[in-house]
């Protein structure tokens, strides 16, 4: 089983989507920014959007062909499709979610194959309950057998397990891997999370601004970065372009001084001469934050700044700092409590040099 | 208390607010989801009993039963007798003037659907149909016992629509509301204040089982 797709749709007057896929049996992740065109090629594919152009074919089976003029509604296209509030019924219980797609099948049936799949989720203690009195990881579970428990031919996952810690969300993966160790049909994972990139995908297709940038394995596609836009896709916050000063070959590193200001940073030795223009990508989360000026550390590193904005994005604290050139710092918010964070006070951010990826 | 007038403005809100129920439905589903650009014009429609003065609808709508329109003597040839100031013409009169009472209610309650839900429904493999019984509906029930309430309530206290179309007839078309108005008239204080505080209570248990209603009983709770 496999997906092709070729979805061309105008969503607005800037946004032009134009993507082609091919999606084999097995995890491929689809990883862009928010606002690159993801959640709309889930959509085109399960048939809740109809593309302007293309054709969408399942297997052998097509369902959707702009020229031909079909369009197989949502309903018979056999997809599994996990969303990413999960949607489950809030008035039906844990087994009626379940057993919702199955309606067209006889009573007995329909009871073993939830018993089943919610066997194999780990769900089976809930079945009485409903979704608001279980547990966000329960949840996920519940979501994801309500989509397998149907047979689809196709798996479309919208970032299902971005809300959960890490622990959860890997044991829900290997459960998702084992139910597809027998069915293997190509699951389709939406993430903006470079983490999950690396924890879940055979294949990445990178989307940036309603085009596919890049496709590969993940390492191919997301360990060295070439372009910036690629860069900051995959989880690079901070792309700055600066200029070799020095190489310090014996130590392995080499000086850079940000573009247009006098801050200089040590980064490990990659090609490029003295006087060479060079981009330094730094994950937000590999920045840190003092209030004092530190002592003491190994990290090469140290910048004094002026904390210039401080906002709350899903489960962390985006600092913006300004230390000549401009930082995105990732915090907990309760490291942000803890620090009496102001804007405009001085910080000082402390990256270690292997924390900095040069792209050319 | 003239219970005949009490019972007939009872019998008129039952059927009145049954009627409402089945035509709002569909109706405010369509306000609800479709995309048609023209939507506001029929939304304005609905609401324009809203702000109308009841003596114009009623006037409008006598117009538009009376032996000279066509609807009139249609209902003659049918009955052999005329639809204005019979209880049928209050029905009539009522449902026009009643609807936004119940679309408004239950077309708000499934447009804050969450529309994943609809999405989670198709791509199970449910119809249209089958979607809105177990889903749209089930989750929309407080929306339309709004509505079907609102609608009922709004019905009984009928005033200036009733008079216009029904005339004054006891037994017929004397509701609670124009027995009230009788009843000063003719300077019975005491007879108008037992009746009006009779609607005054009912009005407020209405508005409280409504507002009880409203609050959503399913929500979940947001992932931690």
């Amino acid at each position: 089983m496999s997906l092709s797709a070729a979805i061309r749709t105008r969503l607005s007057d800037t946004f032009d989507m134009d993507v082609t896929l091919s999606v084999p049996a097995g995890v491929t992740i689809l990883f862009g920014a928010s606002g690159s065109g993801k959640s709309t090629v889930l959509r085109a594919v399960a048939g809740l959007l109809r593309p302007d152009a293309g054709s969408i074919t399942i297997g052998t089976r097509v369902v959707f062909d702009r020229l031909s003029g079909l369009d197989v509604p949502a309903r018979e296209r056999r997809i599994g499709y996990v969303f990413q509030h999960l949607a489950l019924f809030p008035h039906l219980s844990v087994e009626d979610n379940l057993a919702f797609g199955l309606h067209d099948q006889p009573a007995a049936i329909r009871q073993r194959k939830v018993r089943e799949i919610a066997a194999s989720f780990s769900i089976d203690h809930l079945l009485g309950r409903r979704p608001a009195a279980i547990s966000g990881g329960e949840r996920q579970r519940t979501a994801l057998a309500r989509s397998l428990v149907t047979d689809p031919s196709v798996l479309l996952l919208d970032e299902p397990l971005s809300a959960l810690d890490h622990a959860t969300q890997s044991r829900i993966i290997d459960d998702l891997r084992r139910w597809n160790a027998a069915h293997e049909i190509p699951i389709l994972y939406v993430t903006h999370s470079h983490r999950e990139v690396f924890a879940l995908g055979d294949r990445v297709i990178v989307l940036d601004h309603g085009r596919v940038a890049a496709a590969g394995t993940p390492h191919d596609v997301l360990e060295m970065p070439e372009q910036a836009s690629l860069a900051q896709l995959a989880g690079f916050e901070n792309v700055i372009q600066a200029v070799v000063v020095a190489r310090k070959a014996e130590a392995g590193t080499m000086l850079c001084r940000l573009t247009g200001t006098s801050v200089e940073l040590e980064v490990p030795l990659a090609r490029g001469a003295a006087g060479s223009t060079i981009r330094i990508a730094i994950r937000a989360g590999d920045i840190l934050l003092a209030t004092e000026p530190p002592r003491g550390l190994s990290a090469r590193n140290i910048l004094r700044g002026r904390l210039v904005s401080l906002t709350r994005d899903g489960a962390a604290m985006v600092a913006g700092v300004d230390a000549g050139a401009r930082f995105v710092v990732h915090l907990t918010p309760s490291a942000a409590d803890g620090l009496g964070l102001t804007l405009g006070q001085d910080v000082w951010l402390v990256i270690k040099t292997y924390s900095c990826r040069i792209a050319a | 208390m003239d219970w005949t007038a009490v019972a007939l403005s009872l019998r008129l809100a039952v059927i009145v607010a049954g009627v409402l129920l089945v035509l709002a439905l569909p109706l405010a589903y369509w306000i609800a989801f479709s995309g048609w650009r023209g939507k506001f014009l029929v939304e304005a429609m609905v609401a324009l009993p809203l702000v109308l003065p009841p003596t114009v609808l009623g006037f409008y709508v006598l117009l538009g039963i009376g032996s000279r329109s066509p609807v009139g003597r249609l209902w003659e040839r049918w009955t052999g007798h005329g639809l204005a100031f019979t209880f049928e013409a209050l029905v009539l009169a009522s449902i026009v003037y009643s609807l936004p009472f119940a679309v408004q209610p239950i077309a708000a309650a499934f447009a804050q659907l969450d529309t994943s839900l609809l999405d989670a429904s198709a791509t199970l493999g449910a119809t249209r149909w089958r979607t809105f019984s177990r889903i749209v509906l089930p989750l929309s029930i407080p929306g339309v016992v709004a509505g079907g309430v609102l609608s009922f309530a709004h019905t009984i206290g009928e005033f200036g629509v009733v008079l216009m179309v029904g005339g004054n007839l006891p037994g017929v078309t004397r509701t609670i509301s124009l027995s009230v108005y009788d009843q000063v008239q003719s300077l019975q204080y005491d007879a108008a204040n037992e009746t009006a505080l009779a609607l005054l209570a009912f009005s407020f248990v209405v508005l409280a089982v409504v507002y009880a209603l409203m609050r959503r009983p399913w929500s979940v709770a947001p992932l931690s």
